[in-house]
């Protein structure tokens, strides 16, 4: 695997109001509980212990914003939508999901 | 991530719908004789799953969505349609890591290699310098290894693993191997050595003193998520903190094995029939095996500590690793043969010499290789006191009857 300098600068930090999408080399695999993601282009594997969390990672792309996909998996009380943001952040500062052109 | 309440090791102990990680050794051939082999490998098996059977097994691999197999031996790339496979797999989404030791990584080879995002390379290297790597692996190995190394770099494959054996003879190397990799941009690998295959016959004189692992535990904290283990020192987290990693015991449960004739193993270290758990070319194939088979539902079921269950230590190091224990002699539910508290040697001593069990398969080569490591040797030269022959200084006139080749 080589990497270019430009790859190696990282992602851009994540915004609740921007599109984003699940990275095209990232793949799902549903488990009892919840998901297990693995990028073929960092090797990194993840996991997402939360049924919700792995709807939202999973549509994502249907939806205009972050937050708005949240809301449409039912993630409306305040707190959980916020942990849910934070980690959507984590997932997007990993490259398992990216910010989707507009 | 963050917002479960059971915590994910839990749900692991009871078993994925498919594993995590599998290892597939994909021949028994190897140019090499290491002293500490795992598999006890040498000799092609005649029964090798041929390319279609493999190539079936790849298929079944892609729907159950196991993300990459770690590919292993014997010497993986001197089977002809090692690449083919190699090709295939990566085709069908089963990102490909292979372990090596380097005899066919030539320029042309790590070119090919550097262009591929889904196969990554494990060059095995069990000593930073020739004389401590090659005293187990063999004459002429230390230096394959680095040509392929330098191969890889020069073909710009960045973070290539180089993956180490933890021994007695190699502890005191550690920050050595870190420069290696850093050298030529690779990933150091440690793993634990197991008394498992040819590594039973070595352990003794091998395995890392108690006063070693503080050492290691010790380097591994301090160097932490730059290196990787293969989550093998979970007993090690008895000292105090985890490792990085899952620190559980992921046999049958997150990984598994399928050997060179298809057999499906509890885990690498664990080639006996107590863990064998079905075939590949039995009906159900591969999946029939990780869903249905009796000893995984029993591995995957709530385990007791045993005689470990009271010890402080047990919710840390979860008494350890079974074929460790298995191979040393000792009981599935009892301390790890390393165990940091001393148990171990503790119950090892109680284990009668010759009684633990041997590796149900051999396929060591039977004559010695020209580039054989040389312990072999010393370790089987008779005492002093009883290589004299009775009929020393006699030569016979000519070869007694039966003596030729």
């Amino acid at each position: 695997m080589s990497v270019s300098p430009i790859e190696a600068a990282g992602p851009a930090p994540f915004g609740p109001d921007l599109p984003y999408e699940l990275h095209p080399a990232v793949e799902v695999r549903p488990e009892p509980f919840g998901a297990l993601l693995y990028s073929f282009k960092t090797r990194r594997l993840s996991f997402l212990k939360d049924p919700d969390l792995v709807t939202v990672v999973r549509t994502l792309a249907d939806h205009p914003t972050a937050s708005a996909a949240c809301r449409a998996a039912g993630i409306i009380d305040p707190i959980r939508l916020t942990m849910f943001e934070r980690a959507l952040a984590t997932l997007a500062s990993t490259e398992t999901i990216r910010e989707r052109p507009s | 991530m963050t917002t479960a309440v059971l915590p994910l090791v839990d749900h692991f102990a009871l078993g994925l719908q498919s594993p995590i990680c599998l290892t597939w050794e994909l021949t028994y051939a190897c140019n090499l004789a290491c002293a500490h082999c795992l598999s006890s490998s040498g000799r092609r098996d005649p029964r090798e799953l041929t390319t279609a059977e493999c190539k079936a097994v790849i298929d079944e691999l892609e729907r159950m969505q196991v993300f990459y197999v770690n590919i292993g031996g014997g010497e993986p790339t001197v089977r002809p349609d090692f690449w083919e496979l190699v090709d295939y797999a990566t085709a069908h989404k089963v990102g490909v890591k292979f372990s090596t030791n380097g005899i066919k990584i030539d320029q042309a080879a790590a070119e090919r290699l550097a262009a591929s995002d889904y196969v990554d390379v494990q060059i095995s290297l069990d000593g930073a310098t020739a004389e401590v790597n090659d005293y187990v692996r063999g004459r002429g190995s230390f230096d394959t290894a680095i040509r392929a190394m330098e191969n890889l770099a020069a073909a710009g494959f960045v973070g290539f693993k180089i993956s180490v054996v933890c021994t007695r003879q190699n502890i005191d190397q550690l920050d050595a191997f870190k420069a290696i990799a850093d050298r030529y941009r690779a990933q150091l690998r440690l793993t634990r050595l197991r008394p498992s295959g040819r590594g039973a016959d070595v352990w003794d004189e091998l395995h890392p003193t108690a006063a070693q692992q503080r050492a290691l535990y010790d380097w591994l904290v301090r160097n932490g998520e730059n290196v990787l283990t293969g989550d093998s020192f979970f007993h090690l987290a008895a000292y105090g903190e985890a490792l990085p990693g899952l620190n559980l015991c992921g046999a049958g449960r997150v990984v598994c094995l399928i050997d060179p004739v298809g057999d499906v193993y509890a885990c690498p270290f664990a080639i006996h029939e107590s863990f064998l758990a079905g075939n590949v070319r039995s009906p159900g194939g591969f999946a029939g095996v990780w869903r249905d088979s009796e000893l995984f539902a029993e591995l995957r079921k709530p385990q007791s500590g045993g005689a470990c269950a009271s010890c402080s230590a047990f919710d840390s190091c979860r008494g350890g690793c079974m074929a460790a224990k298995f191979f040393t002699g000792l009981p599935l539910d009892g301390p790890d043969p390393e165990c940091v508290k001393g148990f171990g040697e503790i119950a090892l001593s109680k284990v009668e010499p010759g009684r633990s069990p041997k590796p149900s398969e051999d396929h060591s080569h039977t004559g010695k290789l020209r580039n054989g490591p040389v312990m072999l040797t010393l370790r089987t030269r008779p005492k002093r006191d009883c290589d004299e022959n009775p009929l020393a200084g006699m030569t016979p006139a000519r070869e007694p009857v039966g003596a030729g080749r």
